[in-house]
């Protein structure tokens, strides 16, 4: 159903919303930005709809709510373990781009599938309703028309935001029934997708994994600082690491965490005795783009890069991930006639 | 729903010295007719963390965990003795099945704790030795102080053929001297369509007794090995141990050649 609200009328609802619901949004939060007199536009829990930045590009994603950057995984006390209460006990409502409602499909296959279904994933992911923000033109750095993410499939709700009214596609029966309490009229509402990129990108298709013979990663060993920044923000990466901790005033009682875990930092690979793989940046690279546009094809049979082009947004090094996909076709070229 | 990440604990039964860095841990469990040598636990001690230790061995109401002591976990490890606790995951990846080695003659090449992974299989074919035709095994070690499982070997040639050499044998001539490469062209082999191999090792060694048993007439389609890699969950998710579209975690740590040889870092 779609309807047009003010925003009072749209504060109202998201009252409504918040009696079940925690809502997380972007935010634009002034001057907390990488550089100074920058902002930064993260995901919080929000309770103004006036809160949502509904104009400029999260530079962190929405995966945050579903995989905290450090989670709690269980609590120890010499030879007992508890298991840790779950962080939310309301559902989530989720404001998020097309790309990143496509980068959910991603979140679930590895924490839902890829072999077990992970405890703490799901009873995050349950009761979970995702509201598509929509975008009227591209943003820097997006190609999300090449990853095929600029049309959001099965959202609950898509809205847009424009000259202070709230238009709502809402296809939520539960929600929709709260649009029909407050009497809201029921309007032909369009919510608009990007349907041209200023980048764009080709993935060749002859693209094999003979292209870590090629000579294009060497630049990046020369230019990549190796800080991760790239996996950080990217709403697809879904690696982590354990991490204990014990308290100071009693070392015997601890917890077991997870954070997040960069393919870019040192470290990643180690083994016991110190023995590590992909020991230069550029093989960091290298293991990383394709991952995002070549491997994770080859298991699940679509590719993991949505476009949303978050790690070109923040590399202090400005690295761009786009362009560096589209040097695979001449480095497959490169490959195939040195042979 | 099963919570994975939970471990449980798990009383040392018994600690067995090879040398001064290298234990193994015999390990109260349970369902051990569900474990299968090559698997791996998540063995973890808390405040100091998780790490992932193959099987060496399997019997009734126990496992055992080879652990070399080399890292913050298993530093702690080492301070454990025999009625103290320890919490376990697992047993976690693919493991080494036992039914596609039979009727064959069989090869199985080890090096260093690379023993300690397909110590089951040995020790299988050991009780069982009527279900293949043959078994040589050529262990590699460092010196005779690197010497693991020695009781064991003494048990071994009694019913196939051992081949233990060392890198230096520090002058004492009772044992074979250089690389276990060295000794693949002694295995007698009657029949190459019928032939399996198991090479389990540094990544180098892995690499050059392979292409030793190539050159010997072996096929890839023949030859499994085993891989090591960082692993932080054991269950496909944490990443650490991706190579290309497979984890080793997963649909490892054991892989047929033909797989195992297109898994480029």
């Amino acid at each position: 159903m779609g309807y047009i609200l003010n925003q009072d009328r749209m504060q109202v609802i998201l009252n409504e919303l918040q009696k079940d619901y925690i809502i997380y949004a972007p935010q634009n939060k002034v001057g907390e930005g990488m550089y100074s007199d920058t902002d930064v536009v993260r995901y919080e829990r929000i309770q103004q709809i006036m809160d949502v930045e509904f104009h400029k590009k999260s530079n962190y994603s929405f995966k945050e709510v579903l995989l905290p950057i450090s989670q709690t995984l269980f609590y120890y006390t010499e030879n007992e373990v508890k298991e840790a209460e779950v962080e939310r006990k309301k559902g989530a409502i989720i404001f998020l781009r097309s790309c990143d409602l496509h980068a959910v499909k991603r979140l679930d296959e590895m924490y839902l599938k890829n072999g077990f279904e992970d405890y703490y994933y799901k009873r995050l992911r349950d009761n979970v309703k995702f509201v598509v923000m929509g975008c009227e033109n591209s943003f820097e750095n997006c190609f999300c028309v090449s990853m095929g993410s600029n049309i959001p499939e099965n959202y609950d709700i898509a809205i847009e935001e424009r000259d202070g009214l709230y238009y709502v596609d809402c296809k939520d029966d539960e929600i929709n029934a709260l649009f029909e309490m407050s009497d809201e009229q029921k309007e032909a509402v369009t919510i608009h997708f990007v349907q041209t990129n200023d980048i764009t990108v080709s993935i060749p298709e002859n693209l094999s994994i003979d292209v870590i013979k090629s000579k294009m990663w060497d630049e990046y060993s020369s230019r990549c600082i190796n800080c991760g920044r790239c996996n950080f923000v990217c709403p697809t990466c879904t690696c982590f690491t354990m991490q204990d901790v014990f308290y100071t005033d009693n070392g015997k009682v601890g917890e077991r965490r997870r954070v997040h875990a960069s393919c870019m930092v040192d470290g990643y690979t180690e083994v016991a005795g110190g023995g590590s793989y992909r020991k230069t940046n550029g093989e960091r690279m290298r293991f990383k783009v394709l991952h995002k546009v070549y491997d994770y094809k080859k298991r699940n049979g679509y590719h993991m890069c949505v476009g949303c082009g978050r790690c070109d947004d923040v590399c202090p090094e400005y690295i761009s991930f786009s362009n560096c996909v589209n040097k695979l076709e001449g480095a497959m070229e490169e490959i195939t006639n040195h042979e | 729903m099963n919570n994975e990440y939970m471990p449980f604990v798990s009383e040392i039964l018994d600690v067995k010295k090879h040398t001064d860095i290298e234990y193994t841990f015999r390990m109260s469990y349970t369902n051990e007719t569900e474990v299968k040598p090559g698997q791996f636990f998540e063995v973890s001690i808390p405040k100091y963390g998780e790490a992932p230790i193959s099987v060496s061995g399997i019997g009734k109401g126990y496992v055992e965990l080879t652990i070399r002591r080399v890292g913050k976990v298993t530093n702690e490890i080492f301070e454990h003795y025999v009625g103290d606790k320890l919490f376990l995951r697992g047993p976690y990846g693919n493991g080494f099945d036992v039914n596609l080695y039979k009727d064959k003659e069989v090869v199985i090449i080890a090096g260093g704790t690379g023993v300690s992974p397909v110590r089951g299989v040995i020790e299988y074919f050991s009780n069982h030795r009527e279900e293949i035709k043959n078994l040589t095994l050529i262990a590699g070690f460092k010196s005779p102080q690197h010497i693991l499982f020695a009781e064991d070997f003494k048990k071994w040639e009694q019913n196939m053929d051992v081949i233990m050499t060392l890198d230096t044998n520090e002058g004492d001539s009772s044992y074979r001297e250089g690389l276990v490469t060295n000794y693949i062209k002694d295995v007698t082999i009657t029949d190459y369509s019928n032939v399996a191999a198991i090479v389990v090792g540094p990544p180098v060694m892995m690499r050059f007794s392979v292409s030793g048993l190539l050159n010997e007439g072996l096929k890839e389609e023949d030859i499994w090995i085993s891989h090591e890699r960082k692993m932080c969950c054991g269950i496909g998710k944490c990443g650490h141990c991706k190579i290309d579209d497979t984890y080793v975690c997963l649909d490892g740590p054991v892989f047929n050649y033909t797989k195992g040889s297109q898994l480029l870092d």
